[in-house]
């Protein structure tokens, strides 16, 4: 670990280490950066957006002290703006496309869009009303970001929107899945509050198809919208998996934002298997508990990782270690069955597979073994292909089948959104897409409706 | 929500934005685009007798690298034809009945041209009348414009033969570029006036380019003054916006105009007894869109202070402007530097020493550190140092309680009079 890690990490108060790491503007940063931002007209950061903020508004917001107005304008696009403002790739969106990119440099509008939707919640605001009721029900099945974005904008509609949560609290990856560092749960905690405000009922604490039944649900709402996700890490499918120390890198961060931080990893070597930005996240909250070495082991390159760059930055700045071209053979314990090494074998690339990306082929002979003392797996995430199978829709592997303008399922009563519709060439996986998947979802949800209604009367 | 709804002087506007006369309100096209923008009313650009312009037109004062600190302009009245004006005022009032069309008015200091344009112009159905005598640049050269403007009995006359046959409400647009804009205001009010705006642009030149030696903006080598406008003249359209609203003469509505940029500006002009605001530099610096905000943000500061409409901050801020001879001369703040905030960048040490009262000090504290400390028995309160403070909060002016009653100078006048008055009398 490099000293620089060492020294922004504490061993002596580790929750510490869970601070948000990115800091506040201050007014006078935000003024400042906002008066530098040009305004633009049909401004290309707009366009880079997936939920289309108008960027340049909430700015002007901003420097003309309208900030009510300016967290009005993000949440507006984007149901959860703040949680966004945080997460976003930016510079892969908004702030890579700045017109200033080719001038001077862009403009902070991740951090400028936290500092409104910060002040809003700072100071308590209700953004939105709910609309006028049209007498429709629906059913939203997941209360992360994309079943969320979805209630909130058919509320806002006038539609009697109730949520269903397995979890103990909605938010999703926003509230349980993006670390506190990252992302502390307050914020998205508001953003729950912001869609319960418009008489959106959230029956958390309940599972679909076992505290409701999918034929309960059907009979009960005029449309549901299935914004259900994906699930925990999928087995490795190598030996010692069951061993104590082995965690699963979604639960494994899930602990750290709903459970008291153990300092039982401090010292500790630990092993994170995969490279996405589940596994940078699992690698940096290791080195937050106290852990003393942690490897990320990838089987292919830099190259096909999936981690965002700044994620990837991050863990380098934690002091995490990159094995590239390294897969786990199988995981070793000791006689109290905890872990105690884990064996590996050296890859090479081979011809790029089905989905563009070149195989990994074992070098034989190539074994070797590190010693650890915990392994933290990261390789994607399951699919919760029974749920969707008691619905009855047509999914490819888990991945429901969906009309890309519609977001209708097989069943013209059910729409899909978010993670649960992403992959097999479906979509993206990012917090920001599923939110405006959910707010589509919702558009069409009201188009059908509204066409429906235009029929009733045309046939009267 | 508040109640944004303005009437100044009988005329109505969805909201107390309105686009000043200027090259935004050139033609029907512009117009319509504002309103679907949201702007509650829009100033005919002035018509008049047709002119010709010249290129360039528009020069740009840049202050640090902040662009359209000033602006500057040599364009004329509209160079289209009346009767083009006339039919696109009368469509897009007819699409917009609810906002406020004015006609901005100049011609030459002749009753029967003033009667003939004002019915024209009436006949196609605007809100109301605005007479330019404060265009500065080319048209004064004519006479007209600031040219007549400057004269306070033709202000008054020309008011009044408009007001000879004017069915709707006249406003009079004043020129700063005059010793007391007051005269020619109560001018207009003799003269009939319903309401004043005020400022047109002030005499400017926006530059020289000091290579070509050119004039900026120059017209193939050659320049001419020109108006100025945009955020830099705010302070001097507030000051008189401010002096017509406490003159008791001049008891006529204000359609504020100078420099306004946002929301914020616009409550300060309220505050300062204008009815409504015109805005032109900053709706050509980003385009009509800007409204948004500014109705947003308007409509949120007076939820915030609980207040139902918008009229009931007009003039607020009056009562508290007023002579330097009314000041309390007792009243004293002094700055204190906050050495947690400070960045110890010293401006504030060096602008007292070389500048002020040399009341703030450079010293080290126990361990070491630079500190700045002022000195408040010597600190006059100027305000210098806290203006040139690049950090919020690092420094503060606070009050010191006084040991002597308020006593402005004319009160001490007044009292130093009696007692030189007690004198003579024993002396008789």
């Amino acid at each position: 670990m490099t000293k620089a890690a060492i020294a922004r990490i504490s061993l002596d108060d580790l929750s510490r280490n869970f601070k948000e790491v990115e800091p506040a503007l201050t007014k006078q940063e935000a003024i400042e950066e906002a008066n530098r931002c040009l305004y633009c007209y049909d401004a290309p950061c707009i366009q880079a957006c997936p939920t289309g903020i108008d960027i340049p508004t909430f700015i002007k917001k901003i420097a003309s002290g309208n900030l009510k107005g300016s967290a009005t304008t993000i949440m507006s696009a984007n149901p959860v703006g703040a949680s966004c403002a945080r997460v976003c790739p930016t510079e892969e969106l908004c702030e890579g496309a700045c017109v200033l990119n080719s001038s001077t440099k862009p403009i902070m509008i991740g951090n400028l869009q936290r500092y409104a939707t910060d002040w809003a919640i700072q100071n308590n605001q209700v953004l939105f009303k709910a609309g006028k009721k049209n007498g429709k029900k629906v059913a939203v099945v997941g209360g992360g970001p994309a079943g969320l974005s979805a209630a909130r904008e058919l509320a806002i509609l006038g539609y009697d929107v109730t949520i269903f949560e397995a979890d103990e609290q909605a938010g999703g990856l926003n509230t349980y899945g993006i670390v506190s560092f990252r992302l502390p749960k307050e914020i998205s905690y508001w953003e729950v509050e912001q869609v319960k405000s418009l008489d959106v009922e959230i029956r958390t604490n309940t599972r679909v198809g076992e505290d409701i039944s999918v034929e309960e649900m059907m009979r009960e709402f005029d449309s549901i919208v299935l914004a259900i996700g994906m699930g925990q890490v999928p087995m490795l499918g190598v030996e010692g998996e069951d061993l104590e120390g082995v965690y699963d890198a979604i639960q494994f961060v899930k602990d750290t934002k709903t459970k008291p931080i153990l300092n039982d990893l401090i010292g500790k070597r630990v092993v994170v298997i995969g490279a996405g930005n589940t596994a940078i996240d699992g690698a940096t909250c290791s080195v937050r508990l106290g852990a003393e070495n942690v490897k990320i082991l990838y089987r292919r390159t830099i190259e096909e990782m999936t981690a965002y760059d700044f994620e990837y930055e991050f863990a380098k700045q934690d002091g995490v270690e990159f094995r590239w071209l390294t897969a786990p053979k199988r995981i070793i314990g000791d006689e109290n069955g905890r872990v105690a090494a884990i064996e590996c074998i050296k890859m090479q690339l081979g011809e790029p597979g089905a989905d563009g990306r070149r195989s990994p082929i074992p070098i034989e002979g190539s074994e070797f073994i590190i010693k650890v003392d915990a392994v933290i797996k990261a390789i994607g995430q399951s699919r919760y292909t029974s749920l969707i199978e008691k619905f009855g829709l047509e999914h490819n592997g888990g991945v429901v089948k969906i009309d890309l303008n519609s977001f209708q399922t097989s069943n013209e009563k059910v729409f899909a959104c978010g993670d649960v519709v992403f992959g097999k060439g479906q979509g993206e996986a990012m917090v920001v897409t599923a939110a405006q998947q959910g707010k589509l979802t919702a558009h069409a949800i009201h188009r059908q409706f509204s066409e429906s209604m235009a029929e009733a009367t045309g046939n009267q | 929500m508040a109640d944004l709804r303005i009437n100044l002087a009988g005329i109505e506007s969805p909201n107390p934005f309105w686009l000043a006369s200027a090259p935004p309100t050139n033609s029907g096209y512009q117009v319509q685009r504002a309103f679907e923008a949201g702007w509650g009313g829009a100033v005919w650009k002035t018509l008049g007798d047709p002119i010709l312009n010249v290129t360039s037109r528009f020069a740009a004062v840049s202050f640090n690298g902040q662009k359209v600190a000033g602006f500057n302009n040599i364009e004329l009245i509209t160079d289209r034809p009346l009767e083009i004006n006339l039919k696109e005022i009368y469509e897009t009032k007819k699409k917009f009945p609810n906002h406020a069309i004015i006609a901005s008015l100049m011609v030459e200091p002749q009753q029967e041209k003033w009667h003939e344009i004002v019915k024209r112009v009436e006949d196609v159905g605007v809100d109301g009348l605005e007479l330019n005598f404060g265009c500065p640049h080319g048209m004064a050269e004519r006479g007209m414009g600031s040219a007549s403007g400057q004269v306070p009995s033709l202000v008054e006359k020309q008011t009044y033969w408009v007001k000879e046959v004017a069915q709707t409400p006249v406003i009079v647009k004043l020129t700063p570029n005059i010793t007391d804009i007051t005269v020619t205001a109560e001018a207009a009010v003799q003269g009939g006036a319903d309401a004043i705006s005020m400022i047109n642009t002030i005499n400017s030149l926006a530059g020289v380019d000091i290579d070509t030696w050119n004039t900026i903006p120059h017209v193939g080598g050659k320049g001419a003054h020109g108006g100025y406008c945009g955020p830099a003249v705010k302070p001097i359209a507030l000051h008189m916006v401010g002096e017509c609203a406490r003159n008791p003469r001049i008891n006529i509505p204000i359609s504020g105009i100078g420099g306004i940029s946002n929301w914020q500006n616009a409550v300060e002009f309220l505050l300062m007894g204008a009815t409504g605001v015109q805005v032109c530099t900053a709706a050509m610096h980003h385009g009509f869109r800007i409204v948004e905000d500014m109705i947003e943000g308007l409509n949120h500061y007076l939820d915030d202070k609980g207040i139902a409409s918008v009229m009931d901050i007009v003039g607020k801020s009056v009562p508290k402007y007023s002579d330097w001879g009314d000041l309390d001369l007792n009243y004293k703040i002094v700055a204190r530097i906050n050495n947690d905030v400070c960045i110890n960048c010293n401006k504030c040490h060096i602008a007292c020493e070389d500048t002020s009262h040399q009341c703030i000090d450079m010293l080290k504290d126990e361990n070491g550190r630079s500190i700045l400390r002022v000195r408040e028995e010597d600190c006059v309160g100027c305000n210098l140092c806290s203006i040139v403070c690049p950090v919020d909060g690092a420094i503060d002016m606070v009050e010191i309680p006084s040991e002597l009653p308020p006593m402005t100078w004319n009160e001490r006048q007044a009292a130093v009079g009696a007692i030189a008055c007690g004198v003579d009398s024993v002396k008789k």
